[in-house]
């Protein structure tokens, strides 16, 4: 068994953020203090709500993927997340 | 030539069917959307499993040569009668099958409030799976309300995780919940017992019953909750709010099989077999009961499908969860009451941003949807579907393909390959 600090780094909106590995990318969103995947179609914030795939409210950009959902993507080092909430 | 089985989700259902069916010398193919073994109660992948019915299974699966696992497969329908349409590593995969036992599951209930499309706003299961996907909460401030024992898992959670549970917050009134516990105490003592030391764990922290949200606050990201309990309002400063109200059997896949659904679940009959000769049904997507049920269910539906009688240990086993089931949904059914968490401009739809205002004036789910586009956006009404039934009592009983969001690759992959 991999020993539990062992680390990933991921950027999220271009700010480096490390994480436990085997996370999933909502985690890297908290650690890197980014509560919002997405932007409703009114303009609200929003964030992951359901965490097990069904809602899709946590659709962001991973590696310039678009859609792919933040509950169930796992982090992988040098992974890119971009989040729709900067807009 | 052995029989081969094919089983949708590896949760407490999906790898009892899976073990069970391996053990009687046929060959299985498991098909699940998680990156991980275990569906939700016993998710987070065997390194963190602590249920020896999990690891067993899972020890007996894991290279088995008669066992191919499809792990971050998602079913997106069906082609035709008997192939499923399995979208897996970006492309589209057809899975023929000539026996079919579907594990898939529930979703929860989530009931509109206003702010609950707030970023910190989750589900309380939801929550319970985002911490166990290792989001931090250590030192946050989580308040979980709703009804039903998920709150209290949900609990356990997220204080195991470091979290500061503000308040545990039961819509059922004291009295109810004593006679729920009574009930556990004369039917079902492990359950009693489990229910006991979770309450033990959870000392300290508020549990206010008989209560019931008012409001999510905040601008741009949750900051507190009201709740109401009486006449009295009391505020929650929190950083986390959890909220839910019971789950939902999850049986999209069955219906566009054209499986017969009976008040929201899979009908099976004793030997869980559905209402096609093909299929079986085991878990939460039958009906919610729990771990045990699942099990049971699960080994009963593959020793069917392999046309063997049920072992003597799981028929009591089944009855005594389907009591424990009927008991849990007399005590936790959402009452009427909780209609009135939802104002006129509380958001229903959280895709399409539709309004309690907007879908009042509508006669059912069709009418609605053709005129607002509630149900129509990306989750395909798996959230506001639920409430807008508890809401309206619009029924929303309809399956489309894909079942998910799918890529166009996978959808022209089936197409090319004459599925779709």
């Amino acid at each position: 068994m991999s020993p539990p600090d062992l680390s990933s780094r991921v950027v999220v909106d271009g700010v480096a953020v490390d994480v436990p590995r085997g996370v999933t990318v909502v985690a890297a969103l908290v650690a890197a203090n980014s509560l919002c995947t997405r932007r409703s179609v009114t303009g609200q914030r929003r964030f992951a709500f359901c965490g097990i795939g069904q809602c899709q409210e946590c659709r962001v950009t991973v590696d310039g993927c678009a859609n792919q959902l933040a509950c169930g993507t796992i982090c992988a080092d040098g992974m890119t997340i971009a989040t729709g909430g900067d807009w | 030539m052995k029989t081969l089985v094919h089983i949708v989700g590896s949760g407490p259902a999906g790898l009892s069917a899976a073990r069970t069916a391996l053990d009687a010398g046929a060959r299985i193919c498991l098909i699940d959307d998680n990156h991980a073994p275990g569906g939700q109660i016993w998710r987070g992948g065997p390194a963190r499993w602590t249920d020896a019915r999990a690891r067993d299974a899972w020890n007996l699966l894991r290279g088995h040569p008669d066992c191919t696992v499809m792990q971050d497969a998602q079913v997106i329908g069906c082609g035709g009668s008997r192939t499923l349409l399995v979208e897996t590593g970006g492309r589209g995969v057809p899975v023929p099958f000539e026996r079919l036992v579907l594990c898939s599951g529930s979703r929860e209930l989530s009931l509109p409030f206003p702010g609950w499309t707030l970023p910190g706003v989750t589900g309380a299961g939801g929550l319970q799976a985002l911490i166990k996907g290792g989001m931090p909460v250590c030192g946050r401030r989580v308040v979980i309300a709703g009804t039903g024992p998920l709150l209290l898992a949900t609990a356990s959670t997220a204080l195991r995780a470091g979290a500061h549970v503000a308040a545990i917050v039961e819509h059922q009134p004291w009295s109810r919940l004593s006679a729920f516990g009574f009930g556990l105490l004369s039917r079902h003592g492990r359950k009693f017992l489990q229910a006991a030391s979770l309450f033990a764990e959870l000392r300290g922290i508020p549990y206010v019953t008989g209560a019931r949200l008012v409001e999510a606050q905040g601008e741009d990201v949750l900051r507190g909750v009201v709740v109401r309990t009486g006449d009295r309002d009391i505020d929650y400063a929190c950083d986390f709010l959890a909220a839910g109200f019971g789950l939902v059997p999850n049986t999209d896949l069955a219906r566009a099989l054209g499986c017969e659904i009976v008040d929201g679940a899979i009908h099976v009959d004793d030997g869980q077999r559905t209402s096609r000769a093909d299929i079986w049904a085991a878990g939460e997507c039958t009906g919610i009961g729990g771990v045990d049920k699942a099990v049971a269910e699960g080994r009963i539906a593959a020793l069917d499908a392999l046309g063997l009688p049920p072992s003597g240990r799981d028929l009591p086993l089944r009855r005594a969860s389907h009591a424990f089931a009927a008991l849990l949904a007399r005590t936790f059914a959402p009452g009427a009451s909780l209609r009135a968490m939802c104002g006129p401009e509380t958001i229903v739809c959280r895709c399409e941003d539709v309004t309690r205002a907007r879908l009042l004036p509508h006669r059912d789910w069709r009418e609605a949807k053709l005129a607002t586009r509630v149900g129509m956006g990306p989750c395909q009404g798996k959230t506001c579907g639920a409430a807008c039934a508890f809401l309206f009592g619009w029924s929303h009983e309809d399956a489309r393909i894909p079942i998910m969001p799918a890529t166009a690759r996978a959808l022209s992959d089936f197409a090319k390959q004459g599925e779709a």
